[in-house]
Formats: C-alpha cells, sequence, structure tokens
C-alpha cells in the first residue's frame, strides 16, 4: 500500500465536532523524496524507494553516496521501500507529502517499540508467576516455573521462553484512523498511539 | 513538545472569566438531542480544578434534591457555552473534597464579598 516515513511528535488530544476528546499521536508525515522507481521489466517487482530527512554528508558511506550522486539527491536519514504507489507516475525526485492520507483513512503505522531491557517472563511473555508467599515460599512469585522434563529429553527446548531483552523491535499497529491532516505544516494526526518513542521514526502505510 | 502545543493552541479557550475553587458557578452547556441543539445550565461550586493546558478539568458539586451530584467539564471542550460565576467563595483549600462528607448547613461555602 502507498505510504510514507514521519516521525512521531508525540501524543496529545484534540477535541471532535460533538465535543469529545480523541487521543491522538502527531506525526510529521514527510515531505519524503523518491531514490529510486523499481519496475516489473528490470526488478521483478514495484516499488518505491523513499527518503526522509538529511544526513550530513561525512556520515554518508561511499557506495550510498556514490549512488545518490548518481540521482543527484541529497543523502536521506532513512530509506525504505513502499510497495502498491502507481509507479508509473512517479519519477526520481519527487515529493510525497502528507496530504497522500485524508482524514478518516484507516492506517497501519510501524515502527521500533520503545526498549525495556533485561525483563523477567512475566513482563516479557506474559506468564503468571508460580506461586504465593506463604506456606514457606518467598521467591517464586515472578518465576517462570518448569522449563522442561528430567531424563527426557535431558535438554532444554530450543524456543523456550525465558527472561531476556524485551522490545525494540517492529511493531505494527493496524487500523488506526486519520484523524487530521496539516498539509502545509506535514504534519497528520492519527488516533491512539503508535510504537517507539517521540523522535522514533516510523512508516505509515495505507 | 513545543511543537505539539503550537499544533493544539487552536484548540484551547480562554473565553470564560477566571474562576477560582469555590465559586458559585453556571456552566451553560450545548446538549445535542436528534438533530436540535439546545443549552443547558447546570449551577454549582467548582470543588476542583486540575491538569493544565488542554487536559485541564474542573468539577461542579451541587445538591441536587438532597443528592449530592458532581460534574467534570473539559476546561476547553467546545460543549461549553458559556460560564458565568454567580458567587465568589472565601475557601482556604484548592480541592474542597471535604464538602462530600458534609451536609446542609455544613456544607456552605462563605461569600467572599459578604461584609
Amino acid at each position: 500500500m502507498p505510504g510514507l516515513l514521519a516521525k512521531k511528535l508525540g501524543m496529545t488530544n484534540i477535541y471532535s465536532e460533538d465535543g469529545q476528546i480523541i487521543p491522538v499521536t502527531v506525526l510529521e508525515a514527510g515531505p519524503c523524496t523518491v531514490y529510486a522507481v523499481k519496475n516489473i521489466d528490470k526488478d521483478g517487482y514495484e516499488s518505491v524507494q523513499l527518503g526522509f530527512g538529511e544526513k550530513k554528508d561525512k556520515k554518508v558511506n561511499k557506495p550510498q553516496s556514490e549512488q545518490f550522486k548518481k540521482v543527484n539527491l541529497k543523502a536521506p536519514q532513512f530509506l525504505k521501500e513502499f510497495r502498491n504507489f502507481e509507479t508509473g507516475q512517479l519519477k526520481v525526485g519527487d515529493e510525497i507529502k502528507a496530504d497522500l492520507f485524508k482524514v478518516g483513512d484507516k492506517v497501519k503505522v510501524s515502527g521500533k517499540s520503545k526498549g525495556k531491557g533485561f525483563q523477567g517472563v512475566i513482563k516479557r511473555h506474559g506468564f503468571g508467576g508460580v506461586g504465593g508467599t506463604t506456606h514457606g515460599q518467598s521467591d517464586r512469585v515472578r518465576a517462570p516455573g518448569s522449563i522442561g522434563a528430567s531424563s527426557y529429553p535431558s535438554r532444554v527446548f530450543k524456543g523456550q521462553k525465558m527472561a531476556g531483552r524485551k522490545g525494540y523491535e517492529n511493531v505494527t499497529t493496524r487500523n488506526l484512523k486519520v484523524v487530521k491532516v496539516l498539509s502545509d505544516k506535514n504534519i497528520i494526526m492519527v488516533k491512539g498511539a503508535v510504537p517507539g518513542s517521540v523522535n522514533t521514526i516510523v512508516a505509515i502505510n495505507k | 513538545m513545543d511543537k505539539l502545543k503550537e499544533l493544539v493552541a487552536d484548540q484551547m479557550r480562554s473565553d470564560f472569566p477566571a474562576f477560582k475553587t469555590g465559586d458559585h458557578i453556571r456552566v451553560h452547556v450545548r446538549v445535542i438531542e436528534g438533530d436540535k441543539e439546545r443549552v443547558q445550565p447546570y449551577e454549582g461550586d467548582v470543588i476542583n480544578i486540575r491538569g493544565a493546558a488542554l487536559n485541564k478539568t474542573f468539577t461542579v458539586r451541587k445538591i441536587s434534591s438532597g443528592v449530592g451530584v458532581e460534574r467534570i467539564f473539559s476546561f476547553n471542550s467546545p460543549k461549553i457555552a458559556k460560564i458565568e460565576i454567580v458567587r465568589e467563595g472565601k475557601v482556604r483549600k484548592a480541592k474542597l473534597f471535604y464538602l462530600r462528607k458534609l451536609s446542609g448547613k455544613a456544607a456552605r461555602i462563605k461569600d467572599k464579598n459578604a461584609k
């Protein structure tokens, strides 16, 4: 689906026409520049590469900088491929703006979630803990319980859910409603929360 | 965050008189019935003002046929047509939740301008 890259600015409220408060996430959507257009003849599939933001020249590695020089564009901070654009009408250098979206559209927003660090199984996998704090038991409340049988199989199965790093993974929130579009300021507001912290770069897909 | 404030600045309301906790106010609320809209007044004492900017709310308490009624309004809500200050109250606290335990004469708030 067509989409673009955006920066999460934070959450706030706005009032609907009938006076209800709507919790919204404010996203700085675009403007995104088209860096490449892929087509079926040459690449086997159709897509558009969109760049967002600006990168200092010294931060760009050589192969990439050559690539951007070829299309005569400044290096973007982020580059991502989007499918299902009408690729025939787009060419390299075109800008995609927030007015791609209309009020009332349902969108998918994907990005990296907030990192939570090393977390136990209750927070990480939703385990229930082992038992109570009575009957002489004091340190098993948030424990994972048994992690497998004994002599057979004599090992712990792969993929056993245990404590570990949580968060900072790709998360997509679907069916978010676009509440407001300010195309002159490159701002769109969607109802509800989107993954990641403030200043996270997210991809909005129609 | 300043950018966010700018974006919602047009939703903020500044057309109300500055009322304080303890004041007796009349809030004119827009009520939509079917396709008709009318204004309904709600009168009582302000017992709580909390929050800032768009999250600001205030609570108005009144005694309606012997039963205490509290209504929380969003300060910037477009549903509020008008606010009138009926009487300014003299109170020593910012939150008047102690009024909930009191009834009758004890639950009155002194008039600030009374001599």
